[in-house]
């Protein structure tokens, strides 16, 4: 199994790179090299594989966000990385569901990753917020909002999803509901 | 100017679509007028948060895109540890192995002696040459055997008192009687396989004569999830129960009932159990038909044989709860092995309950 993944996994410099030029295969590769080693994490830890899928997506986004805003710095190992925040997430969720006893078997070494959780949490209740800002507001608003906001269409598209019968309408509409978007956002708790 | 007549300027200026004479003339006024100015900054950050939320959610089904390719069931497989396979064969066939070749001597003495071979030669010099055939291959069998038990860990023998324990967590928590433990200065625990642990004492609740052991050893891995729950009602009168216990080197196994709701002379922490134990029992888990833990052996009247007290797994619980240096285990009161014949129950429990062995000062 080593074997493989040693054959198979980027080294961190193309990681890296790959990640900045948001490369889908390089994603994958990077993915696929490291998932084993936090699978073996949380099955040696009282998890199962959802579990283990759970943090290891989770690590990924944190690592992604990390390197994007160009705060990753090649000192430590990525594989390191990867399993200090996942090591981190799991021995947070063990606490919430109280399964913790007192020390978690590892198998590789580690480092403090504290400060990138406390970012990602943050990011991490923003997205929750607009999650259900978005689910609150209805139809047809949710759906001008991420067509023109997140899917970059234009107004003009969107007019003619809508049958609206002129632009100036639509633009109206759309506004109206990015307010309250945004009431509901900050009403969100 | 509108709210929203506002954010539609805003918006053709953050996106470019000014010409360049609108476009100083709402510089000049954004720098003028600090509302402007903060509307505009505030407008940018909130559509780059919608951006943001549709990202993470184009990124989360990518990955679970690539997750679905992934064998995951394959990759568990190759984590499990497997022994090697010539000492799975050894485990599984040992018997076999040692009757085939004590057959496959018999029968060649047998056949040499029965074509006339040996006669040519003394009836002296048989004999021995046999012994020397035996000797030889119960040096190899012995040579088998120690080479399994190298990987075994055995405890030190001068050991001052014996007791039994049971797992109340996968990560090696152990549960047995505060006087077994009593005055230790090390304490062993061993599996039904004979391998043997280092534990340390994690606390004590001598008014319920109960214990708690940590598993340190480094050798030891996780037990997997605990096969029985915890009782948390009270028992009916005449309910069957069973112990495991290490009365001698291995796991006894005794069967009684419940015979009294309290202990001696009123003692609510313990019932009174209609079952044969002994010395070493001590610390063992009382199960119901059902595979739940309803109690602790803890000790029997004087003189009597064929009764005895256990804890009441209620106080198990409650003494577990109440100390903050095992408070955090989870005791479940869902049996894994409730609906399994006694003998499935028994096989799936032996794991679970171990040997104390303490060594005083």
């Amino acid at each position: 199994m080593n074997k493989h993944i040693n054959s198979s996994s980027p080294t961190d410099n193309e990681a890296i790179l790959g990640i900045l030029n948001n490369s889908e295969s390089m994603l994958k590769r990077i993915y696929v090299a490291y998932f084993p080693m936090v699978l073996k994490l949380v099955l040696n830890n009282s998890g199962n594989d959802d579990d283990a899928k759970d943090v290891y997506q989770e690590a990924i986004i944190v690592l992604y966000n990390k390197v994007k805003s160009g705060n990753f710095e090649l000192s430590s190992k990525l594989q390191t990385y990867i399993y200090s925040v996942c090591r981190r997430l799991w021995l947070k969720r063990l606490s919430q569901m109280s399964k913790y006893g007192g020390d978690i078997h590892d198998f590789q070494e580690y480092m403090p990753v504290e400060e990138d959780l406390v970012t990602h949490e943050e990011r991490d209740i923003q997205f929750t917020k607009m999650e259900g800002a978005l689910g609150e507001l209805g139809e047809p608003c949710k759906t001008i909002i991420e067509d023109y906001y997140i899917h970059g269409r234009s107004m003009q598209e969107i007019c003619e999803k809508f049958g609206y019968t002129n632009a100036d309408n639509a633009k109206t509409q759309k506004y109206k509901c990015l307010q309250r978007l945004k009431k509901l956002f900050f009403q969100q708790k | 100017m509108s709210d929203i007549e506002l954010m539609a300027v805003i918006e053709r200026y953050l996106n470019g679509e000014m010409n360049a004479a609108e476009r100083a003339r709402f510089e000049l006024l954004r720098h003028d007028n600090e509302a402007v100015d903060a509307r505009v900054k505030e407008h940018q950050e909130f559509t780059d948060r919608i951006k943001q939320y549709g990202e993470r959610l184009q990124f989360e089904s990518m990955l679970n895109e690539i997750h679905d390719e992934i064998d995951v069931q394959a990759l568990k497989d190759e984590l499990v540890h497997h022994p090697s396979a010539i000492v799975r064969l050894w485990r599984n066939h040992h018997s076999k192995i040692s009757v085939a070749a004590s057959i496959t001597i018999f029968a060649v003495l047998g056949t040499l002696f029965l074509t006339g071979y040996m006669k040519s030669q003394s009836q002296e010099a048989a004999v021995i040459n046999l012994k020397h055939d035996v000797d030889i291959i119960k040096r190899k069998q012995t040579y088998q055997i120690s080479n399994i038990h190298a990987a075994k860990k055995i405890a030190p023998d001068n050991y001052g008192g014996i007791g039994t324990g049971f797992a109340i967590s996968s990560n090696g928590y152990i549960v047995t009687n505060f006087h077994v433990v009593n005055g230790a200065d090390s304490v062993y625990v061993q599996n039904a396989d004979g391998d043997a642990f280092h534990a340390k004492i994690v606390t004590t609740d001598a008014v319920n004569d109960l214990a708690v052991l940590k598993i340190t050893d480094p050798s030891f891995k996780s037990l997997g999830a605990l096969p029985y729950g915890f009782k948390r009602g009270k028992l009916d009168l005449g309910e069957d129960l069973f112990t495991l216990g290490y009365s001698k080197d291995d796991q006894v196994l005794s069967k009684g009932y419940l015979s009294s709701g309290n202990g001696y002379k009123g003692d609510t922490v313990n019932y009174q159990i209609a079952m044969d134990v002994n010395f070493g029992n001590s610390g063992g888990p009382v199960l119901d038909s059902r595979g739940n833990i309803v109690g602790v052996v803890s000790s029997k009247p004087a003189g009597s044989g064929g009764s005895a007290y256990a804890i009441k797994s209620k106080y198990l619980i409650k003494s577990i709860q109440a100390d903050t240096s095992v408070n955090s285990l989870s005791l479940s009161s869902k049996s894994k092995i409730a609906n399994l014949s006694r003998t499935q129950q028994i096989e799936k429990l032996q794991n679970y309950v171990f040997m104390v062995k303490v060594y005083n000062r």
